[in-house]
């Protein structure tokens, strides 16, 4: 049971109120969110929301339930449109995209609940997150055409190979609805790198785990950045999981950030300590 | 866990059981003979197939029910009809003919599916099942009120009115009535021509399924919203599997008419949208091979049961809920499991709960 | 004032259809199903009053109590055969199951009565009363169908809104394991919902063939679609959507018959119903399912 040892980093702001990783100054942050916010009828969900996470960064979005993380991550990827706010992804201002645009720009994502296509194969699954890059149409797949050979080649070798990252190229052909549940939600990550993204975001990966089964995921999300050169932002209640990885880390509560560093800043900020345990009882 | 068997075998074995199917009907019409009821309804169980395999790419592969596909039935067969009818001074050659009717059935019913898809696929569930329904409705009313007649000056066309309105010159001919619908019909259908429609439609589904437009329709059925987050566009595919399950119907239609002299569009209502329903159901939802099966045996049996004569439409619905009520039972089905090893996955939709409130 | 007489007309036959739709709209919300069979229920309501009252000679009210007292009677009987079972399992199955009873009881309904049309005459009667004057005649059966439908949405929404059953009732629409956890028998309270849907269809057919005298076995079968197709244009599920929907729909039907066209009557009705869906994709009354992400 090895122990993920994370290096030291710095962070350096942005030339906005944000912060990110130093190696990837030189770069566009791949996201970066200014002022997001969003209100459901009367209730503010989340509000004033600046992020910025560099290339290649792990960054980390923690938080009490119901403080608002997993719609960051719907605003992120346009299951909500933002009422305020902009995200730019590379540079790119997201305004008015859908949820299909920003899967082709280059975010993918993971699901609280598992979202698998249950009733396809494990390999359909990865071949559906490269649906976008695999390059033949309707006619050719009835007309069996030489295009539809050439896709579904190309397709079935970068299946097997992003399964094998993942240790699951035996269970190419199981249902995926059969596998058991360590094994899903691996599967929904190699199905969102399919898509070939320059962000994963990865939503409580871990939720069921048991230590070991955490701790090998915590080298396979590292092993992840390292391979793609991707960055990958996560959401997770499991603080060994958390400050075990990641770089730079955003604490939300009630929708609002409280505070934002790298893990021993944020270990050591009092208000995120009373947002977690609650107000020290005055003796 | 369980693995999922390579389809291409599979899709091979239908093939082939439908060819041999073919072979010994014929075999058995010019040694034995077969009974002259059986003879009748060998087209209208291809174009039942045809119709069952192309609805089940909607309600099985896309998941999303649809009430109206005889519909798309009518379209097919009254402008199929109507096609054949004005070509046969240009195409005398039966066959011809008829293949040239069926793809214009096909593409006039193609473009029905699209003109109802781009609405309704907006919608999902019971509203999307009920719109198919009200568009069924519509199609089979407005068809009620159309007057179509050809003349040497080509074909004209009137609506709301009656046969005197087309103002045809001589020689000319009605020939949609209205209401009273087309009648006079030379029946160009027969029984290869069914045979060969249904192998065309197993190459188009069976190939279609098993592609990358395929995988993105199931996507759409298991997790719609998934599918969004992998970047797959949801009214493309649900459309594209709509019309194409439209022109396959509209081909059926064209198939199907071709076999009576007269046909009316109260034929095309929503009792034969269930009846269709009923065979992919019980074929299993996403289920070619299931869909033939059920399409044919489905059709034969209340010929069968003639014997029983006033009784046999009762006894047909009573085996009907039976079935239903058998092949849903887990008492049963975990006997089967036991017994057969592998029941063949009736994929009967669930209540998905990914997709409603957690 | 034939504007009036149309519009009377339609609110009549709206009625009709709006209690045929609670029918619907109750065992949707209850069972999650669409009740295929319902529209044969409410012709065998009609069936049961015919015979009653013209071959046994029964006074008509005792008819109408009659033919209540069948179809609840035979909408507990199905739900418990042929629903019951696979309550646990697929939606589409038990629609198929349900259209299976609907083929059985037309059929038996062919088998048992023939399907020449029996002449029904209206239960109250072919009295009309006479308004401004003498310009305009509103039969006795129209006012009787409207205060009907209006009666039974008073009725029905206190029962829902105040008794013991209703409650369960919503309840178990709500969701089914916690209402059994609450010692509500989940059983009971469907059979109930089925029992009250099957009595409104017997008084539907009744009033129905009231105003259309033509009697066959096929003859719930069109109202029954139409009626089905209302309650999903309320809002399925809604009991005032319900209402709104089927009234809705008999107005324009008969709007659509008067000043369009008698023949693309129908055409037009569910051509109402695709234009309201594509603006309010839940019904109008209906409330919007919203997906946890």
């Amino acid at each position: 049971m090895a122990r993920y040892k994370r290096p030291e980093i710095n962070l350096v702001p942005v030339p906005s109120p944000n912060i990110i990783p130093e190696r990837d100054v030189g770069k566009f942050p791949v996201l970066e969110a200014r002022n997001l916010g969003i209100d459901f009828g009367g209730l503010t969900a989340v509000d004033e929301f600046n992020m910025a996470i560099g290339c290649t960064e792990i960054a980390g979005l923690i938080g009490p339930n119901g403080a608002g993380k997993t719609t960051v991550f719907n605003l992120i990827t346009k299951v909500y449109q933002p009422t305020r706010g902009t995200i730019l992804l590379n540079g790119r201002d997201t305004l008015n995209m859908n949820t299909v645009q920003v899967s082709k720009a280059g975010i993918a994502r993971t699901f609280q609940n598992i979202r698998l296509f249950s009733n396809l194969s494990v390999e359909d699954n990865v071949k559906l997150g490269m649906h976008n890059h695999i390059k033949y149409g309707m006619w050719s797949g009835i007309l069996r055409l030489p295009g539809y050979w050439k896709g579904e080649k190309f397709a079935h070798e970068l299946a097997m190979e992003l399964l094998s990252i993942f240790d699951m190229q035996d269970l190419a052909d199981h249902q995926a609805g059969s596998l058991p549940y360590g094994a899903q939600r691996r599967l929904e990550i190699v199905r969102a790198l399919a898509t070939g993204p320059s962000l994963l975001l990865l939503d409580e990966p871990a939720a069921g785990m048991n230590p070991s089964e955490t701790d090998e995921l915590m080298e396979n999300i590292v092993k992840v950045r390292d391979t793609f050169q991707i960055a990958i932002m996560l959401i997770e209640h499991d603080m060994n999981l958390v400050m075990g990885i990641c770089e730079g880390i955003c604490v939300l509560n009630f929708g609002k950030i409280i505070a934002k560093g790298t893990p021993s800043q944020i270990q050591n900020n009092p208000e995120v300590i009373e947002a977690y345990l609650g107000k020290k009882k005055e003796t | 866990m369980k693995k999922i068997r390579k389809t291409s075998y599979k899709n091979f074995l239908i093939y082939g059981f439908v060819i041999l199917a073919y072979a010994v009907l014929r075999l058995l019409d010019g040694t034995v003979g077969i009974s002259a009821s059986l003879k009748g309804q060998l087209v209208p169980i291809c174009a039942y197939v045809v119709m069952a395999v192309s609805l089940n790419l909607t309600v099985g592969v896309l998941g999303e029910l649809s009430l109206g596909h005889a519909g798309f039935m009518s379209v097919g067969a009254f402008t199929g009809v109507v096609a054949c009818m004005s070509l046969e001074a240009i195409i005398p050659l039966a066959p011809l003919r008829m293949a040239v009717s069926m793809i214009i059935g096909a593409l006039c019913a193609g473009a029905a599916g699209v003109l109802v898809g781009i609405p309704v696929l907006r919608l999902r569930g019971d509203y999307l099942a009920i719109v198919t329904l009200a568009f069924g409705e519509i199609i089979k009313n407005i068809i009620n009120c159309l007057y179509v007649g050809t003349d040497a000056r080509g074909l004209h066309v009137s609506f709301l009115t009656n046969s005197d309105a087309l103002n045809l010159g001589e020689n000319g001919r009605v020939i949609i009535d209205g209401p009273m619908g087309i009648s006079g019909i030379t029946k160009v259908s027969d029984f290869t021509t069914g045979v060969v429609l249904i192998l065309v439609t197993l190459f188009i589904v069976l190939n279609l399924v098993n592609s990358r437009s395929g995988r993105a329709i199931m996507a759409l059925r298991d997790n719609r919203i998934a599918a969004e987050s992998v970047g797959i566009p949801v009214t493309k595919y649900k459309l594209m599997a709509f019309v194409v399950s439209a022109a396959l119907a509209g081909a059926a239609g064209t198939l199907y008419a071709m076999n009576y002299s007269t046909i009316v569009a109260s034929k095309f209502n929503f009792n034969t949208s269930i009846l269709i329903l009923v065979f992919v159901v019980l074929g299993g939802l996403g289920n070619i091979w299931g869909s033939i099966i059920a399409a044919a045996v489905l059709t034969i049996i209340p010929e069968l049961l003639r014997q029983f004569n006033d009784y046999r439409m009762l006894v047909y619905a009573v085996v009907l809920i039976l079935v239903m009520l058998a092949t849903n039972n887990p008492a049963l089905r975990n006997l089967l499991r036991r017994v057969v090893g592998r029941v063949s996955p009736s994929k009967i939709a669930k209540e998905e709960p990914s997709d409603g409130q957690i | 004032m034939t504007f009036l007489s149309y519009l009377i007309g339609g609110i009549s036959l709206g009625s009709v259809y709006a209690i045929i739709a609670l029918g619907y709209t109750m065992v949707y919300g209850i069972s999650k199903m669409l009740n295929f069979a319902h529209g044969d229920v409410i012709m065998v309501g009609a069936y049961v009053c015919f015979f009653a009252t013209f071959r046994w000679n029964l006074p008509p009210a005792v008819g109408v109590l009659l033919a209540i007292a069948m179809c609840t009677i035979l909408g507990v009987i199905i739900e418990r055969l042929a629903y019951k079972p696979l309550r646990a399992v697929a939606s589409l199955a038990v629609l198929i199951t349900a259209i299976g009873v609907s083929y059985f009881l037309q059929n038996a309904a062919q088998l048992l009565w023939t399907s020449n049309p029996k002449v029904f005459t209206s239960v109250v009667g072919d009295a009309a009363i006479k308004l401004f004057g003498g310009q305009l005649s509103v039969s006795v059966i129209t006012i009787v169908t409207i205060a009907a439908c209006i009666v039974i949405m008073i009725a029905l929404t206190w029962f829902t809104g105040n008794t013991k059953i209703g409650k369960a009732m919503r309840a178990c629409s709500e969701d089914k394991g916690a209402a059994q956890l609450m010692g509500i028998s989940v059983n009971f309270t469907i059979s109930v919902t089925f029992a009250v849907g099957s009595a409104l269809a017997a008084v539907a057919g009744v009033l129905l063939c009231s105003a259309y005298p033509t009697l066959m076995p096929t003859t719930g079968a069109m109202p029954g679609i139409k009626a089905f197709t209302a309650a999903v244009f309320g809002g399925i599920g809604s009991i005032p959507g319900a209402m709104l929907g089927g009234i809705l729909l008999g107005v324009i039907e008969i709007f659509g018959k008067a000043y369009i066209s008698t023949q693309l009557s129908d055409a037009i009705v569910f051509a109402v119903l695709i234009i309201v869906l594509l603006v309010k994709p839940t019904g109008l009354l209906g409330k919007p399912v919203n997906e946890k992400v």
